[in-house]
């Protein structure tokens, strides 16, 4: 395993009859995921992309050992599709649903952790490793295997970044889009560990955003855990205090959880910070010479 | 975020149980005035504008009064104030009640923790902003016990309340407890909290809701928070949409992408004003209504900068063609491309048969964009 996912990650996916289940199901096999398992409510007996459907996460893990989670269900009813997929037994599930309530997130989150489950999102482009698996929706087309991990708060942004990474001859040994809403199921501070303890990681990319404090938290984490090399960016420098911008994480109040505090912690702990994201190939290919040399 | 005015805040507290000074609502000065004659608000009485800025006792956005006659004064020197950027149209006439002491109590979200926490701070009545640290007590509490009652006597402690005053505390923290919850808010916040005889009154309510949970609470749905008109249309027609002084206009997909756009506009001299973030979305017709939208804020030029991923590149395409086609002459504006990701061939190929030329890299776009505006702002 590098990272979550290897070549034994059997994916489920949650409202697989959907147009985003559907799309995103054909996605993951080409990318060479082995997709065995569909779920929605009522649908049994169909096939979605050559991927056999069913009632309930119990009757899918029990034909097919499914062991993770992709859920594409709508927010009202996602609360109830993640507890399904726990209560199964599934150990990983990536949430990709937006504009879940953070108070169905709560419990969410919670309960998975006391069944010993991690959740990754909600509103969030999920993990991919490049020749293993992918669970979510990152393109396909922005990933090479190579050895730099990615974990990203942001969608789009990250989908860039990947595509930087490759399009500068460097590829990726996994990429984590941990999604950018108030409580999210995997953090910075959860995602680090996993990227540090990879063998097949050289260089970890963290890619922010302003508001919440979490880059911060990732920092002092760094500073105390990280020994591999760490390239930093934050989105949000130049945006105007008190208006959203889009995310839910992406607002600044009370001085707090700007771009700058965030930068400077960043840096302190050892980060290297790119100002844009067209600078991080860059950062990264010179670590690795660097690397290469010593 | 749905910020609700102190009144619909006192709503809802009313509904968890809440205790509250008698009041009303009132929108004329005649109203105010017979709402007092009439004992629905005893007197004296203090008369607050209905705004969402902070600061308003200091602004002059709160009065009081003895009389009816005062009352009426009251209202009609607040009424139609402009109370930073809000227009006063609404005001809240409650009873002057007999405050021993002030005290600060919210619910809220800690995100590093994941975790719903309780603040309560002695030193009410100011902005917690402004209270020192170590006079504010924070309480985690786990959703799945939720507020226990040893954490209640923790709060009543740094508090200093003991007696009756404590049992009134005890009750209320339940009631504003489920208000949190209940109401899927951000925020519940009572401040000043007061200390009235042998029991206590919320004198302030702020209370915001998420909009994520708009599902369960459709009575939030027509609330209007601090948008722009376009804003506005934008929000009917689910598309992220943030209005800001400058000229140039950025569509993206994504809140990040559009924040590192921003960044990188404002690196090279640009002034960007209108930002509509598409999300993700493969409708043609919802990228055509994006575009039209951008056209009514009329910007100096328009920098589409897209990384397809849920959103494919030749959706894009095939939208912005059709609303090219739509926009009036008079709203025309320079547009510089750059769309990469799934599909990106397709889509650089349909925006090149109508002419426009998709710039790859995000540094070299962005400085076009600029000097299509007109140069460095």
């Amino acid at each position: 395993m590098t990272v979550l996912v290897d070549g034994s990650t059997r994916v489920m996916v949650q409202g697989i009859t959907g147009h985003q289940g559907t799309v995103h199901t054909r996605q993951m096999k080409l990318f060479g995921t082995e997709v065995v398992a569909g779920v929605t409510p009522g649908k049994a007996g169909a096939t979605v992309e050559g991927v056999p459907v069913f009632d309930s996460v119990r009757a899918a893990v029990e034909k097919t050992n499914a062991n993770a989670a992709c859920i594409f269900v709508p927010a009202p009813y996602a609360k109830d599709a993640l507890l399904e997929s726990v209560d199964a037994g599934i150990p990983l599930a990536v949430i990709v649903t937006e504009h879940i309530p953070f108070h169905d997130m709560l419990v969410m989150y919670h309960y998975a952790r006391s069944k010993g489950a991690r959740i990754i999102g909600p509103n969030c482009p999920g993990i991919a490793a490049p020749g293993l698996a992918k669970v979510g929706i990152i393109p396909n087309v922005v990933f090479q295997k190579g050895r730099v991990g990615v974990i990203s708060r942001s969608g789009t942004l990250t989908y860039e970044i990947v595509n930087g990474i490759k399009e500068r001859g460097l590829g990726q040994s996994a990429c984590i889009g941990l999604g950018g809403d108030p409580v999210v199921g995997t953090s910075f501070v959860d995602a680090l560990p996993l990227f540090q303890a990879d063998p097949e990681t050289d260089v970890i990319v963290l890619v922010g955003e302003i508001g919440g404090t979490a880059e911060e938290d990732a920092a002092e984490y760094i500073r105390h855990h990280v020994t591999k090399p760490v390239v930093a960016y934050i989105a949000g420098r130049s945006a105007p205090p008190g208006k959203r911008m889009g995310h839910a994480g992406a607002i600044i109040s009370r001085g707090k959880g700007t771009a700058e505090t965030k930068l400077a912690a960043l840096s302190q702990a050892g980060a290297k910070v790119a100002r844009f994201p067209y600078e991080i190939p860059d950062l990264v290919a010179e670590i690795i010479a660097h690397q290469g040399r010593r | 975020m749905v910020k609700l005015a102190e009144w619909r805040g006192k709503e809802v507290f009313q509904k968890y149980g809440v205790p509250l000074p008698r009041g009303a609502v009132a929108r004329s000065a005649d109203e105010a005035e017979s709402l007092t004659r009439s004992g629905a608000v005893p007197l004296p009485c203090v008369v607050k504008a209905q705004v969402l800025a902070g600061g308003r006792g200091k602004g002059g956005a709160v009065k009081f009064a003895n009389t009816p006659d005062e009352a009426r004064a009251a209202a009609a020197s607040i009424l139609g104030l402009e109370f930073k950027g809000e227009k006063v149209t609404e005001l809240l006439l409650e009873e002057k009640l007999p405050i021993a002491r002030e005290l600060y109590l919210s619910f809220t979200l800690d995100r590093s923790l994941r975790l719903p926490i309780a603040i309560a701070s002695a030193q009410g009545g100011v902005e917690i902003e402004s209270v020192d640290d170590a006079a504010i007590e924070r309480v985690p509490i786990h959703p799945f016990p939720g507020l226990a009652a040893y954490e209640k006597r923790r709060i009543a402690e740094r508090l200093g309340v003991s007696g009756s005053v404590a049992k009134s505390l005890d009750r209320l923290l339940d009631a504003l407890w489920r208000a949190f919850q209940g109401e899927d808010a951000e925020l519940v916040e009572i401040n000043p909290l007061a200390v009235v005889g042998e029991g206590l009154v919320a004198l302030d309510a702020k209370v915001i809701v998420e909009d994520d949970a708009g599902f369960r609470h459709p009575e939030y749905g027509d609330i209007r928070d601090d948008r722009t008109p376009l804003e506005e249309i934008a929000r009917e027609k689910e598309i992220a949409f943030v209005q800001l002084d400058g000229n140039i206009g950025v569509i993206a997909n994504g809140a990040g992408l559009t924040m590192a756009t921003l960044d990188v506009l404002k690196e090279f001299g640009g002034n960007p004003g209108v930002f509509l973030d598409l999300g993700g979305t493969d409708d043609p017709k919802k990228v055509t209504e994006a575009f039209l939208l951008m056209a009514q804020a009329k910007p100096k030029a328009v920098f589409l900068n897209i990384f397809g991923g849920v959103t494919r590149c030749d959706t894009v395409a095939n939208g912005l063609v059709a609303a090219m086609k739509e926009v009036p002459p008079e709203n025309r504006f320079p547009l510089v491309a750059r769309i990469r990701g799934n599909n990106e061939k397709e889509g650089i190929e349909i925006l090149r048969a109508n002419g426009i030329t998709s710039i790859p890299t995000l540094k070299e776009s962005a400085q076009a964009v600029v000097a299509a505006a007109g140069g460095k702002a």
